[in-house]
């Protein structure tokens, strides 16, 4: 019985605390696979890359100094919610971050009613400066708002005051990609860190670290191509390399694998499309996109790829290429709002014939 | 007796007839144990359904052929009541959330919930994690994805996602890269031929090679739509001639009436009868953007080249307007006025060059 419940199927109270202790207890992990940014999350926070400013704040904190509300915003990926989480284990240790640390995002309901209950209640108490085996901790609670530009005004306004009113008791940390979305009051009353877009030598020295512990076979053009299609964003190049492995299986990792899970569209398409533009006629075009659709490509990605095209084509000049980049703004703008793939495609290859072909 | 379409379809993963090398890579994914969140995209008719359901039988078993329908109420905040039916067997559920309409973050979440918050029974032999299929994943709100993310994290260890879509454009990008995205491109011309081929000998018909071709090149590169019109071909008449018409839907037949109507005659009068026509045509429930690419597939051959791209970039303004609008009949209306009014200009000019 007890072996049983060791392995972990039923006992899910253990997950409940933030998923913190599921990461350290061994044996029930060791038999379900997590996915590689969950395995690797960095656990200190100086194991976290890049982010110099906020990681020399957060230390001193660590070390007694006062711990400020904060607001991390910055492209997803960079390790806005890696950073907190650390923080909030290293200050309260495993045990007491269950009771500690509330953290919503936006998958649970966060409407005005649960600021106002759960956030307030929660701020409400104070808690003993002492860990239950007599060693120093922080004398506050922490609230994480994970993905807080998706909370509604209303919801943020009523943060202002409580925020302010529990400041003896509890420290919060707001987590966004656009800091625009988060209300003036409401920035004015953290301090901000501008979390950047990680540089190319640590994303390798990241990825080789992983290939290395988990075997995977890659090639150099393999981690090359990973690092060109993540845009500094750790996670999604992590997630890529995990299902690049997992699809060859021991198999040595190349370029073109990569770039076939990411749904990146080859070159060879996306000349085929300009030299059916150049070509002058509207049928080859119209058959040509065609095939290309059926590819099942997305649309927003072709025109990703096709300005980058467009940019270094010879044949233009620089105002047709001007002209041509505001048709792709405009055409990601409606496929964004819901535009029908085809027509956007047509509408945009229509301007680049008559600009090629002038 | 069952369509073809259903008699025919593929129900494991060896068994597929193209992209089998994709399948090879499926397969292994399942024997490997390690089963990620899966984004399913490609165009309709490429076959994406049928490899989820041979996916799913490969995981659990041909128990997943043993299907339910069941109807589920969900409480939303305002505290309406939902009711939503979705497909299941014991091993997985299938849901389609856009039935829905802006309530399907709820939805998405509820089910997902009360699926991953009970464990597996019997874990022995079988995988300790169910499956829910969320088909048009592209339709769901944006609040919907966003509500998704972290619940495709959070129940990890009990279900895993599996997100069927046409395109990947309308899924955020956190969604993307939680997933592990499988591409699944249409079938060629000539996989079409080869398997309707497949389908006729095991029903012991014989069906030549030109009408095979024609039903491929017809159908635009669906398989659902060739194997429907070669069954619909066998009914009009059997033996199969090669010579014989592939019958168009009803729809695109009255589709392509319509745009003749508009090439043929630019007036008041004509534009009031279009209406009617397009009233008919959304109270068929054809979709608005068929509806556009239809009609500009079919003005497009009768108008000069130079008109070409600025009836296309009209198509494209429109058909954008009408997703913002929330009545498509004006959207419809005002691409056909002003493609009359281009039309009958570029006409004047011509006439007044003649003389």
């Amino acid at each position: 019985m007890h072996a049983f419940l060791k392995t972990g199927k039923l006992g899910s109270g253990g997950k409940g605390a933030g998923g913190s202790g599921s990461l350290k207890t061994g044996t029930g992990s060791a038999n379900t696979p997590k996915p590689w940014v969950e395995k690797y999350r960095p656990k200190k926070i100086s194991d976290v890359a890049e982010q110099d400013d906020v990681v020399a704040v957060l230390s001193k904190t660590m070390n007694g100094a006062d711990f400020p509300n904060l607001l991390f915003y910055g492209p997803p990926g960079t390790g806005k919610t890696s950073t907190i989480l650390a923080a909030a284990r290293e200050l309260y240790g495993k045990d007491l971050f269950g009771q500690r640390v509330l953290e919503l995002n936006a998958s649970d309901e966060r409407g005005i009613q649960v600021i106002r209950d759960k956030v307030k209640n929660f701020a409400q108490n104070s808690v003993s400066s002492t860990k239950p085996d007599g060693s120093p901790c922080p004398s506050f609670k922490l609230v994480i708002l994970d993905e807080a530009d998706s909370m509604t005004h209303a919801a943020q306004a009523a943060l202002r005051r409580t925020m302010e009113k529990s400041s003896r008791t509890t420290r919060f940390c707001l987590i966004c990609n656009y800091v625009s979305r988060i209300i003036e009051p409401l920035t004015s009353r953290c301090s901000k860190f501008r979390f950047r877009p990680l540089g190319v030598a640590i994303l390798e020295e990241r990825l080789r670290s992983i290939c290395n512990t988990e075997n995977v076979n890659i090639s150099d053009e393999g981690i090359s191509a990973l690092i060109e299609v993540s845009e500094g964003d750790l996670r999604r190049a992590i997630t890529a390399l995990q299902s690049v492995a997992r699809l060859q299986s021991g198999r040595e990792i190349k370029e073109e694998h990569v770039y076939d899970i990411t749904g990146a569209v080859p070159q060879t398409w996306l000349r085929g499309l300009i030299e059916a533009c150049a070509s002058g006629s509207y049928d080859k075009l119209s058959a040509f996109v065609d095939d290309l659709m059926a590819e099942g490509y997305a649309a927003a990605q072709i025109l990703l790829q096709i300005h980058d095209c467009i940019v270094e084509e010879d044949n233009l000049r620089d105002v047709q290429k001007a002209a041509v980049c505001e048709k792709i703004a405009v055409c990601d703008h409606r496929l964004l709002e819901g535009g029908d793939e085809y027509l956007q495609i047509m509408d945009l290859s229509c301007c680049l014939m008559q600009n090629l072909t002038k | 007796m069952s369509l073809w379409i259903d008699k025919y379809r593929p129900k494991e993963l060896s068994k597929l007839d193209y992209h089998t090398e994709q399948a090879q890579h499926l397969k292994q994914l399942v024997d490997g144990g390690d089963f990620p969140h899966l984004l399913v995209t490609g165009p309709s008719g490429a076959g994406k359904k049928t490899r989820v359901v041979a996916l799913l039988r490969q995981l659990y078993g041909p128990g997943t052929e043993k299907l339910r329908i069941e109807h589920q109420s969900v409480l939303t905040a305002s505290k309406k009541k939902l009711e939503i039916s979705t497909v299941a067997s014991n091993y997985h559920l299938e849901v389609n959330p856009s039935d829905v309409g802006i309530h399907d973050r709820v939805v998405v979440q509820e089910l997902i919930k009360t699926l991953a918050s009970s464990h597996q029974l019997d874990t022995v032999g079988q995988r300790d994690f169910k499956v829910v299929v969320i088909v048009e994943a592209d339709k769901l709100t944006k609040d919907a994805q966003h509500g998704l993310r972290r619940t495709m994290e959070k129940y990890m260890s009990t279900c895993r996602i599996i997100l069927c879509a046409n395109s990947t454009s309308k899924v955020i990008p956190a969604i993307r890269s939680r997933c592990l995205v499988v591409r699944v491109p249409a079938p060629t011309n000539e996989q079409i031929v080869s398997i309707l081929q497949n389908i006729c000998k095991k029903e012991s018909l014989n069906l030549p090679i030109q009408l095979a071709e024609k039903i491929a090149v017809k159908s635009r590169r669906n398989l659902r739509r060739a194997i429907l019109m070669c069954e619909a071909c066998k009914v009009e008449s059997y033996p199969f001639s090669s010579t014989q018409e592939v019958s168009l839907p009803d729809w695109e037949v009255f589709l392509r009436t319509t745009a003749n109507m508009i090439v043929s005659e630019q007036s008041p009068n004509r534009l009031f009868e279009v209406r009617g026509r397009l009233y008919e045509l959304l109270s068929h429930c054809v979709p608005t953007n068929a509806i556009f690419q239809g009609l500009l597939r079919e003005l497009i051959q009768n108008v000069d080249g130079e008109l070409k791209a600025e009836v296309t970039r009209l198509a494209a303004y429109h058909e954008h307007r009408l997703n913002l609008g929330s009545k498509a009949i004006y959207h419809l209306e005002a691409f056909v006025a002003s493609f009359m009014a281009l039309y009958k200009k570029f006409l004047e000019e011509n006439m007044a060059d003649m003389f």
